[in-house]
């Protein structure tokens, strides 16, 4: 039996699961099919209920991975198949083309600097652009940039060719082809979290319409320093300081018609971001529309109160049925209704309009869950054999923990990660 | 001389848009022994780093001071760059201008940059005295200690010995299983209960590595990661245990109420009384629970996460096992978080079960009368007060800490949090560690779990405690205290002020002084405060290196001005 392991997804879930099963001395292969670890945890600003930063507290856990003798990062990398049983298992891991030579290549940035294409930015989930070749963010792991070929005028048209002419270390091979990479592993971890869905499909909130209409994780960028405006709180329409924030709860999800679960974390992350938007708008005022303020964690009800009475954050039982573009097509009307047996109409205006999406299994999953052959539950998450084995996949030696499984909160994903490790040990030490 | 390298780090925004650091590291660059002062977009990237050990090459730096943000996340790191070049990790001193100076003095930047200055000044000026320090290996006895018997207990013992580990088992009761002895059936996922245990039993059982002590209770802990020593009593007998990592799993209680006539009128009962009732098959034909009794409200604030849960799992009992009963949840906000408990009120609200929704400021009320209980209920949708005749009415408190938890903690010398759950070391990325190396927490002492959380928690610190004793050794921390016997007066202050038993007078060269025992030493410095000598002394907390900075601060507060 070899004493291998591959963990699939590089957010906190995978990291954690890699740091402690590369500390009991198994040998990870850490898999990320974007160019850098840190998965959706290095988009937040902070963190609830301490409001620590969120990159602050994650980097030192990257880096640790990318330095320690046990763990091979494989990002820009996706699973090609899986064939074997447990614990024979061969994992075909395809690297794609950075078309970098990431020996050579010291991210120094210059490249970055030259090239002349401009596409919008996923990291900072649209709302500024990046570069053909980049870097996903200041402290990717590993530093190293990557070419994006979809939008590479050298690769689609052979013109331009900027950045090998710029860079002092060599590293630009624009004929760079995919590599495979086969892995003898005895168990495999799926850790692949999730995405926002797709809060345009509810055209009554207007998202994509109206432009101070913005999700929540886009808001977790506007607030960040390192962010596309600055960590600047201002409206998308006409660049002026938000005033007046309102917050919509289970957009898309606890609806049948979409998502009928609870994504678990936006009541707390809204509550959050209410409380950090005012130490960037000392005046603002927000709104929170919900259903239920699920406040279950260690201080988290403690956090909604002080929300509530030392940030002035207006917690408001209602889901809004529309909105619509005000006269001056700034801001925009939403209209609820408020309870009660007198419970109305009521449209009030916001200067910005947060949607808190339901968080759905991240794009790719259903078919990585196809290819490794695992059951999905009723709502597409993972499928966990049965409760004495939470983080057991419905295929031997095929692990899970994180968000892929269940919406949870960053503390739940490192404790079901670091379980899975202690699963892992207890199957490669001959348990069942 | 030394030669020391000052690195600036902007931290993105976080500090430099407060923070002048282009100033700061000029000024650096004025003070004695600096060699170099640069400043870096992110000293914690790869590429930050990367400059940082190139500096040291070309430079030939022998002490290092990054101003940068805590040590408690990115000590490590810098260390590690420093050792990677070649220097001494503890020639390392590092100065918090984000935590001590950007974010605490956003709207002063003049002030917050002056501040920076004199915090690096100080830091250079110990970073000058710095001494290098060697590190200890200690090896690690190869031996578990699980503390409580229930699912989170259970769930540890039984990984630690299916990962080989040997693990004592310590139960204060006369049965394992917990709380869970008097629940048959766990929810969400409607999962026999009894089977569950009766599982976990025939594991520990069926293993020679595994040690079950029922009627034992902790009654000392000495020593540290890798070697610590539990008693017990067990049955009246005491019992040494030498152990090289211990795991906290005690579990929480329900909260016994005062409030709705409980104890006075028959029929008003606890979850845990339903679940009894339940499991003896005792259905009854109508019920009325009532939510977030003694919690979420002035006193206990906090929400105990699992009770809506528990209350949807039961009220579905009642239903599925008579269709035609009547079953209300009166609440202030169903908490029925992430897929499957979504389900269950999904479930619920389809089967007929009705959801009443109170305020804080309107409870419901319970009276008997004409001998049948009556639950009084403003509903807020039709604005009057209703009357919910029933048979039972079922009062869901929330969890509370464990009656000996605050003796636990003292035994083991870890902290609880204000509501007396334990408190891990980092919310969010230390959830089943305690700071205290070797020690971990999970299940409900830590906060109200469901099963599946208890379950994965449980593994969670089995995988954390079994690092250690795969590996076999531990590196002992290197700043610790030490006492110069020629200056020590065997006074005993030390020994009275120190918390972890590190210090006992012993005689050294003939004369009666202090000795530190290094392995138990955390570096808290106690001691070194309360020596009225100066005999004892800190490693890299020296009194010279603090006096250097305190003159540094001094210097540079006078040139500033």
């Amino acid at each position: 039996m070899s004493q291998r392991v591959v963990v699939i997804g590089g957010g906190i879930a995978g990291i954690q699961a890699s740091l402690d099963l590369a500390d009991m001395g198994y040998e990870v292969h850490l898999v990320e099919r974007s160019p850098s670890i840190g998965g959706r945890m290095a988009q937040l600003d902070k963190t609830f209920p301490t409001n620590d930063c969120s990159m602050c507290i994650l980097s030192p856990k990257m880096i640790m991975c990318s330095d320690h003798e046990n763990i091979k990062l494989h990002t820009y990398s996706e699973i090609e198949s899986v064939s074997g049983e447990f614990p024979h298992l061969k994992v075909k891991i395809k690297e794609k083309a950075r078309r970098i030579d990431i020996n050579r290549c010291t991210g120094c940035g210059d490249c970055i600097a030259k090239c002349p294409v401009k596409i919008p930015n996923e990291f900072e989930e649209k709302l500024s652009t990046r570069k053909a070749i980049y870097l996903p963010f200041p402290q990717a792991v590993p530093r190293k940039v990557t070419i994006d070929a979809e939008n590479c005028r050298m690769v689609t048209q052979k013109k331009c060719g900027v950045c090998k002419k710029v860079c002092q270390a060599g590293a630009v091979d624009f004929d760079q082809k995919d590599k495979i990479v086969d892995i003898d592993a005895s168990a495999i971890i799926v850790a692949t979290g999730f995405d926002l869905s797709d809060a345009s499909a509810l055209s009554q909130y207007g998202l994509g319409v109206f432009k101070d209409v913005v999700t929540s994780l886009q808001l977790e960028r506007l607030l960040s320093a390192s962010g596309p405006t600055n960590g600047q709180l201002v409206r998308p329409s006409d660049g002026t300081e938000v005033k007046k924030l309102a917050f919509v709860q289970c957009v898309g999800s606890r609806d049948e018609k979409y998502h009928p679960y609870c994504s678990s974390v936006c009541c707390m992350y809204a509550t959050k971001e209410s409380i950090l938007v005012r130490e960037h708008v000392p005046d603002i005022n927000s709104t929170i529309f919900y259903i239920d303020m699920r406040a279950t964690g260690k201080n988290f009800q403690e956090f909604v109160t002080r929300a509530e009475k030392n940030y002035g954050v207006r917690y408001v039982r209602s889901r809004p049925a529309n909105v619509q573009s005000s006269s001056d097509g700034k801001g925009i009307l939403l209209t609820y209704e408020t309870r009660g047996l007198a419970g109305e109409q009521v449209t009030e205006g916001f200067d910005m309009l947060v949607l808190c999406p339901a968080l759905v299994p991240s794009k790719g999953a259903t078919q990585l869950a196809k290819l490794l052959k695992l059951d999905l539950d009723e709502d597409k998450f993972l499928k966990c054999t049965d409760l004495r084995h939470p983080v057991d996949s419905s295929r031997k030696g095929v692990l899970l923990c994180g968000f892929a499984g269940a919406p949870m909160d960053i503390p739940e994903s490192v404790s079901q990660a670091s379980g899975v490790a202690a699963r892992v040990a207890e199957l490669l030490e001959g348990g069942d | 001389m030394p030669r020391v390298g000052v690195f600036i780090c902007h931290c993105g925004h976080n500090i430099a848009s407060v923070v002048d650091v282009e100033k700061v590291a000029a000024y650096a660059k004025t003070l004695p022994n600096v060699i170099v002062a640069e400043h870096n977009l992110y000293s914690c990237s790869e590429e930050g780093l990367g400059s940082i050990k190139k500096s040291i090459e070309k430079n030939k730096l022998d002490r290092v001071v990054v101003a940068a943000c805590t040590p408690r996340t990115h000590e490590p790191l810098f260390r590690k760059i420093c050792e990677q070049a070649g220097i001494n990790k503890y020639l390392f001193e590092f100065v918090n201008i984000r935590e001590h100076v950007s974010w605490i003095h956003a709207k002063e930047p003049k002030a917050a940059t002056e501040k920076a200055k004199n915090l690096v000044a100080m830091g250079v000026a110990k970073a000058a005295l710095l001494e290098p320090q060697q590190e200890t290996e200690s090896s690690v006895i190869p031996r578990a200690v699980v503390i409580g018997g229930g699912l989170a207990g259970l769930t540890a013992a039984s990984s630690l010995i299916a990962q080989n580990i040997e693990t004592e088992l310590i139960e204060k009761n006369n049965e394992l299983g917990g709380i869970l002895t008097n629940v048959s059936v766990i929810g969400p996922e409607f999962e026999d209960s009894k089977k569950l245990l009766d599982n976990y039993a025939k594991r520990l059982m069926g293993s020679p590595k595994a040690h079950i002590h029922l009627n034992s209770k902790v009654t000392a802990v000495k020593g540290f990661i890798g070697n610590f020593e539990v008693t017990i009593n067990e049955n009246g007998t005491e019992k040494k245990i030498p152990a090289g990592a211990i795991i906290v799993a005690t579990g929480a209680r329900e909260l016994v109420p005062k409030e709705y006539g409980f104890g006075s009128l028959p029929g008003v009962i606890t979850q845990l009384e339903l679940e009894k009732m339940l499991a003896k098959g005792q259905v009854p034909k109508s019920a009325v629970f009532i939510q977030c009794v003694g919690s979420r409200q002035p006193g206990r604030e906090y929400c105990s996460r699992i009770c809506c849960n528990v209350s949807l799992k039961n009220a579905l009992r009642i239903i599925r096992a008579n269709p035609k009963s009547s079953v209300s949840i009166l609440h202030r906000d169903i908490m029925s978080y992430g897929t499957a408990s979504e389900r269950l009120y999904r479930e619920a609200s389809e089967k007929g079960v009705k959801f009443m929704r109170y305020g804080l400021d309107s409870p419901a009320k319970v009276s008997k009368r004409d001998g049948h209980l009556v639950v009084d209920v403003y509903d807020e949708t039709l604005d009057e007060i209703l009357g919910l005749e029933t048979d039972l009415v079922v009062l869901a408190t929330p969890m509370t800490s464990q009656e000996d938890a605050t003796d636990v903690g003292k035994l083991l010398k870890v902290p609880l949090d204000k509501n007396g759950f334990f408190l891990e070391a980092h919310v969010k990325l230390r959830p089943v560690e305690f700071a205290t190396d070797g020690i971990f927490i999970c299940g409900s002492a830590r906060w109200p779990s469901s099963a599946k959380e208890v379950i994965c928690q449980g593994l969670a610190a089995a995988a954390k405690a079994a690092i250690p004793i795969r590996r076999g050794k531990v590196v002992i921390e290197a700043i610790t205290a030490q006492s110069d016997p020629e200056k020590c007066a065997a006074c005993g202050n030390c020994v009275a002020a120190c918390p972890y038993e590190a210090i006992e007078i012993t005689t050294i060269n003939g004369k009666m002084a202090a000795k530190v025992n290094e392995a138990l030493c955390k570096g808290c410095g106690a001691c070194v405060a309360s020596c009225p000598n100066d005999a004892m002394q800190q490693r890299g907390f020296t009194t010279n290196q603090l006096s250097a900075m305190i003159d540094a601060l001094i210097k540079s507060t006078v040139e500033g001005t």
